[in-house]
């Protein structure tokens, strides 16, 4: 073949694309490879390829779809894991003149990688999942009001994920922290595939976020049961509406954004460039238009988690329904208004950054407001400490140290010294995992038997539990006393040996997050070996009030093949 | 499904979504083509004589030709979708309002105290 040809065809794609000079990324793949081959042989031997085919991958089943998300979230958690410890390690070993193991093109790869992976790759799914799996149940309807665009969203989303996992052993990944600011960002000094398998990545599993917003948004305002007005929605089904919202007026921005962003590295444009009347501070400012609703897209979902929760474990009406509701639609609001105090210290000036920092302490107002009706909904209840309410108490007392830490940044003049400092990072992973993942994990162990027609055990939940909160607690803590200490994010190696103790107990504080995440994957095997004690025969195994509890479990239209299997002995 | 059940349900199903008639998408036609023709002649001629004054008038037809375009072919009214429809619209409005003024106020500011002075375009 003529080199024209091969160019045409295979363009930057040649045998130096693969990392072989890199041990530890070789050393991976052969890991992968083996684990994915006996997965493929596995499924082939058990003759699963039409049923996963038929049943799964191309099912239009809402509550088959959810379950396929929080799997994709789960896998794609181990990965951004695996960066995390990476990470933990590097820092805890590169003092007093050490490079540590990781180099800089390696280690620049890794924070951005688990960056983005953990929040379009592991929060989102997780989040989607459950809307997509409760919210239907919750409203009395039969699917999604699109069941097969809802299927094609998933697919996005998961292509978006491949691309990510791709870029590990086909070229790499950008080096850019995770929101990819230009002029780094750009073409001069990202020459390289990284940023271009960030953009496509984002673009297209962006495009299946939209989507399903646009899908449940649409469930939720046209399907509701008979006599199921607004203000008679279950708080979950609320928060997922004013999330769904937040998606569908907020991805555009960062569609937007990444195809200027795209446009100035392919086309030679310069909207983000120093030159030709670009700014790249425009860019800051409009990802930071979609990037301040995300967060609130994340949590909004897990704030409806805990409401769920709160009531039943308590036994009581969940206290203040209506002001939750009005909480949630406010919050929604709000977090338009706040984006600006991501970037403080760019030099908006006195008069605008006075206007953010006071709309971002307002916002923690109804924040604020769900705290207290979730306590006042366990005031004089009769609390029961299963799994998810475990979770929402820690999430209660955790997210409170987030959210002051939060409001402690939204003054400027603060964040003059706190800016882009481990404190920051220890302020955003407090209410990402404390909030989100929390959530996430409460949803997963309330709602579980609800999908399965069986409970989570409950000894091997209560050891993940109390690994990933005492682990978040010691790996998190010191990178605030680090931060306040003036050390900055993303450092590879450092000059003062005193600061080598913080990282060490921090990379303790990992290792006990990852016995969580073991224990939480045993729980699954031990749950579905010992499923016949665990069996919920009610449907209601928690006393629960709303709708997706008046259902069998698991709901009709989800036969699982071990229960076909085990009626047909 | 019997007849008359179609029946109600079509019933029911006109009363969602007011569809147009003739008369209002032929009305709307000729709006939106005047509204159209008018901005393009006023540019060609120079009937105005001054451009910041073309310019600002062109932009007030814009605004009233997606008005018209809501109203009599996307059928939009405060009743439309029980009231969904509108809802969604002024939550647009206000959130392409807050992010486009806000965008405009924040690199004004930014513009202003961070352009090195040599390359100044005269904002303060």
């Amino acid at each position: 073949m003529s080199p024209d040809l091969l160019k045409l065809i295979f363009g930057r794609l040649g045998i130096e694309s693969l990392p072989l000079h890199e041990p530890i990324v070789v050393g991976t793949f052969v890991v992968v490879a083996l684990g994915g081959i006996t997965l493929l042989a596995g499924l082939t031997y058990f003759r699963l390829w039409g049923y996963l085919w038929r049943e799964w991958f191309t099912t239009v089943d809402h509550k088959r779809i959810g379950i396929m998300y929080m799997i994709l979230g789960i896998v794609m958690l181990l990965r951004g894991f695996a960066d995390a410890l990476m990470m933990r390690g590097q820092q805890a070993l590169a003092f007093g003149g050490s490079e540590g193991y990781l180099n800089a093109h390696h280690y620049d790869q890794v924070f951005t990688a688990h960056g983005v992976i953990m929040i379009f790759f592991v929060a989102m799914p997780l989040v989607t999942g459950l809307m997509n799996y409760v919210v239907p149940l919750q409203i009395g309807a039969r699917d999604v009001s699109f069941p097969f665009l809802n299927n094609f969203s998933f697919w996005m989303t998961v292509g978006g994920a491949v691309l990510v996992m791709a870029s590990l052993f086909i070229g790499e990944f950008a080096r850019t922290g995770w929101l990819a600011y230009p002029p780094l960002s750009n073409i001069g000094y990202s020459p390289d595939v990284g940023v271009d398998y960030y953009i496509w990545a984002l673009q297209v599993a962006g495009v299946g976020t939209t989507l399903s917003g646009i899908n449940l948004i649409c469930t939720i305002v046209k399907l509701r049961c008979p006599g199921m007005t607004m203000m008679k929605m279950p708080v979950f089904t609320w928060t997922s509406l004013c999330t769904n919202v937040l998606i569908v007026a907020s991805f555009p921005v960062l569609t937007v954004v990444l195809a200027l962003l795209s446009l100035d590295r392919y086309v030679g444009t310069n909207f983000f460039t120093n030159d030709f009347g670009g700014s790249p501070m425009m860019y800051v400012n409009l990802i930071w238009i979609w990037g301040h609703p995300e967060v609130y897209i994340l949590v909004l979902p897990a704030f409806g988690i805990f409401s769920e929760v709160t009531s039943t474990f308590s036994g009581k009406r969940l206290f203040g329904y209506t002001s939750m509701v009005y909480a949630t639609v406010v919050i929604t609001i709000l977090s338009y208004l706040v984006w600006l105090h991501h970037f403080f210290t760019m030099g908006s000036g006195a008069s605008v950054n006075s206007f953010f920092g006071i709309t971002s302490m307002i916002i923690s107002i109804p924040t604020g407001a769900k705290m207290f009706n979730w306590l006042f909904t366990m005031y004089r209840g009769r609390v029961r400490f299963e799994l998810p309410m475990m979770w929402t108490i820690a999430f209660m007392l955790t997210f409170v140290i987030g959210g002051m830490t939060g409001v402690l940044l939204a003054v400027p003049p603060a964040d003059f010294v706190l800016h882009n400092s481990l404190f920051l990072i220890a302020h955003f992973h407090n209410v990402i995992i404390g909030g989100v993942v929390f959530g996430a994990f409460a949803g997963v162990s309330y709602w579980f038997p609800k999908a399965f027609g069986f409970r989570l055990d409950p000894f091997w939940g209560k050891l993940s539990f109390w690994f990933w909160v005492t682990g978040f607690y010691v790996a998190f803590m010191p990178l605030y006393v680090l931060g306040l200490m003036g050390v900055t994010r993303r450092l590879r190696v450092f000059d003062d040996q005193s600061l080598q103790i913080w990282f060490i107990i921090a990379a303790i504080g990992a290792v006990l997050v990852l016995l969580g995440i073991m224990c939480m994957l045993m729980q699954f095997a031990v749950s579905f070996l010992k499923r016949e004690q665990l069996k919920d025969v009610t449907g209601d195994p928690w006393d629960a009030r709303t709708l997706e509890w008046a259902t069998s479990s698991p709901p009709a239209g989800l036969q699982l093949r071990l229960h076909s299997r085990r009626s047909r002995q | 499904m019997n007849t008359e059940t179609h029946a109600a349900t079509a019933d029911h199903h006109h009363d969602d979504h007011a569809h147009g008639s003739l008369s209002t998408y032929l009305l709307g036609f000729v709006l939106s083509v005047a509204l159209t023709a008018v901005p393009f002649w006023l540019v060609m001629s120079g009937a105005l004589g001054n451009k910041q004054v073309t310019a600002l008038v062109i932009t007030v037809f814009a605004i009233v030709q997606i008005v018209v375009h809501m109203i009599y072919f996307l059928h939009m009214s405060p009743k439309s979708e029980n009231g969904w429809s509108m809802m969604a619209l002024i939550f647009t409005i206000v959130m392409v309002v807050i992010a486009m003024s806000g965008s405009v106020w924040v690199m004004n500011h930014l513009n202003s105290n961070m352009m090195p002075i040599h390359q100044m375009t005269g904002t303060k």
